[in-house]
């Protein structure tokens, strides 16, 4: 998915009228795999870029000063604060967003699936952020500890649920993973058999 | 995809940061000749973690942003032959809080870098930068004075040595001139006989302390203290040592009594400033007893003489 034109020529206007003397770059990266290529405002946030002009509205935006960790995303597999970076910044990196999580098919990711079955969520503004903060924790940890997983929540801000069916949904994911991946082996093992 | 349509919602044009002019170079020499013209109309641009709030606050409006995040070289953690260590300008906080050589030589900035931020910002933030940017309730800028660390500003014409007491000069203020970047702090070889610890109090874990400590003493065979360094932060308008609660500390014997003896002296020592979160008795309070439980934990934790 690229830029619409739309998106194109509102920041043409924003180049000639807003900016103010300021610097305009051309950016190119990766969101979720596909290859981007935006001239945007070199003042604008790498959250700015993917909601307003890769128009992926899942990454989304509380505080706007990196206490809240709704705007986490990765950023060639770390979590970062999209919001504490400037589009520039982001230049030749792979981003990953909410919207990266399913499979192209629509199959949840096993973190939003175990959200789900966990109530993991209420009005669920926070949970694109808690989301990819937990795929940061499970692709590194993938038997974390009850206290590993709160510790890295403690960045993620909820105002709803308490917290405890956030952190029983991370649990319960590490278990949905721990269930594929015995599938996985056991069909590994069945075509091991057979061959 | 979940992805919305963007005929369907116009992008939004407003943006948090005032304007400025962008350069990435690609060397430090470029990023320094840059600094050299703009001088006080630049910031350095690192990790960002600081910077890019504070301009989104508008509190900080610099007309040219100069991004060294490009710039190989500057990551590098190097164990010299007397065991000290000097960490690069882009060494980022979850670099160092991973690093081998770092936990091996330098426990007490292993054992700092899990009270820095949360790791989405500390994936992000560098070491040095939050030394540069020299908040007082930032841990690093404590860590600098506890173990008398020394920093190298680097300019387009030459480079110099600044000691670590005489680096924090004031609120977010240090002794880095308007054309200087902060390129290497060296921390000095941790001795064998050297305990530390760092300790808190935050309103959550990962949030600027309210006070904090960064706690280092030196414990000769007869249990008797030759070196002591009380570093506090969130407790002045920089981070800062308690001299006079070092003093009751040297040639003391490293026990419950001296410690309380210096928790004594940091309350009526210290005046912290008030804030929303804390009034300056409370932080007072706070300091004198993370004085005893620092001290404490020194002692039970980190490179205990075996």
């Amino acid at each position: 998915m690229s830029a619409s034109p739309q998106t194109a020529e509102s920041n043409a206007r924003l180049a000639s009228e807003e900016t103010a003397g300021g610097s305009v770059i051309d950016l190119a990266f990766t969101v979720n795999g596909a290859a981007q290529q935006v001239r945007v405002e070199a003042r604008r946030t790498l959250s700015d870029v993917i909601r307003e002009d890769i128009a992926l509205t899942g990454t989304h935006l509380g505080c706007e000063h990196g206490v809240c960790g709704a705007c986490t995303v990765l950023v060639d597999g770390q979590p970062a604060r999209s919001c504490l970076m400037l589009a520039g910044q982001a230049e030749g990196s792979e981003v990953t967003t909410i919207e990266g999580l399913a499979r192209p098919d629509g199959t949840l990711h096993p973190i939003q699936q175990a959200m789900m079955d966990a109530h993991g969520f209420q009005c669920a503004f926070c949970s694109p952020g808690f989301l990819m903060s937990a795929v940061a924790l499970l692709d590194e940890n993938p038997e974390p500890t009850n206290a590993e997983i709160r510790e890295e929540l403690s960045g993620n801000l909820c105002r709803c649920t308490g917290y405890q069916s956030i952190i029983a949904g991370v649990e319960r994911a590490v278990e949905i993973m721990r269930s594929d991946d015995a599938d996985t082996k056991t069909d590994d093992d069945a075509e091991g058999a057979t061959s | 995809m979940g992805a919305t349509d963007p005929s369907s919602r116009p992008p939004r044009t407003d943006v948090k940061a005032p304007p400025f002019t962008y350069h990435r170079p690609d060397t430090l020499d470029a990023a320094l000749s840059l600094l050299a013209e703009h001088g006080d109309d630049a910031k350095i641009l690192a990790g960002g973690q600081s910077l890019i709030p504070l301009m989104g606050l508008r509190m900080g409006r610099p007309d040219h942003i100069i991004d060294i995040g490009r710039i190989p070289g500057l990551s590098d953690i190097t164990v010299h032959d007397d065991r000290s260590v000097t960490l690069g300008a882009l060494v980022r906080h979850e670099q160092a809080n991973t690093s081998a050589d770092v936990a091996e030589h330098q426990p007490l900035i292993a054992a700092t870098m899990p009270w820095v931020a949360h790791r989405a910002i500390r994936t992000r933030g560098t070491v040095l930068g939050s030394i540069a940017h020299g908040d007082p309730a930032a841990e690093m800028p404590a860590v600098v004075l506890a173990t008398g660390a020394t920093l190298v500003a680097t300019s387009a014409s030459g480079r110099r040595e600044i000691a670590a007491r005489d680096f924090f000069e004031g609120y977010l203020d240090t002794a880095l001139r308007a054309d200087e970047i902060l390129t290497e702090v060296t921390f000095p070889a941790w001795p064998s006989d050297a305990v530390g610890s760092v300790v808190e109090v935050a309103r959550r874990h990962g949030d600027y302390a309210l006070v904090g400590l960064v706690a280092r003493l030196e414990i000769d065979a007869g249990d008797i203290i030759t070196n002591a360094a009380l570093a506090f932060f969130g407790a002045a308008s920089t981070a800062i040592r308690v001299p006079t609660a070092e003093d009751i500390l040297l040639g003391a014997r490293a026990n419950a009594k001296t410690f309380a003896s210096a928790a004594q002296i940091v309350a009526s020592e210290l005046n912290p400033p008030a804030d929303i979160h804390g009034t300056t008795a409370y932080r007072k309070h706070l300091a004198s007893t993370l004085t005893r439980q620092g001290l404490e934990a020194a002692v039970a934790t980190i490179g205990v003489p075996s």
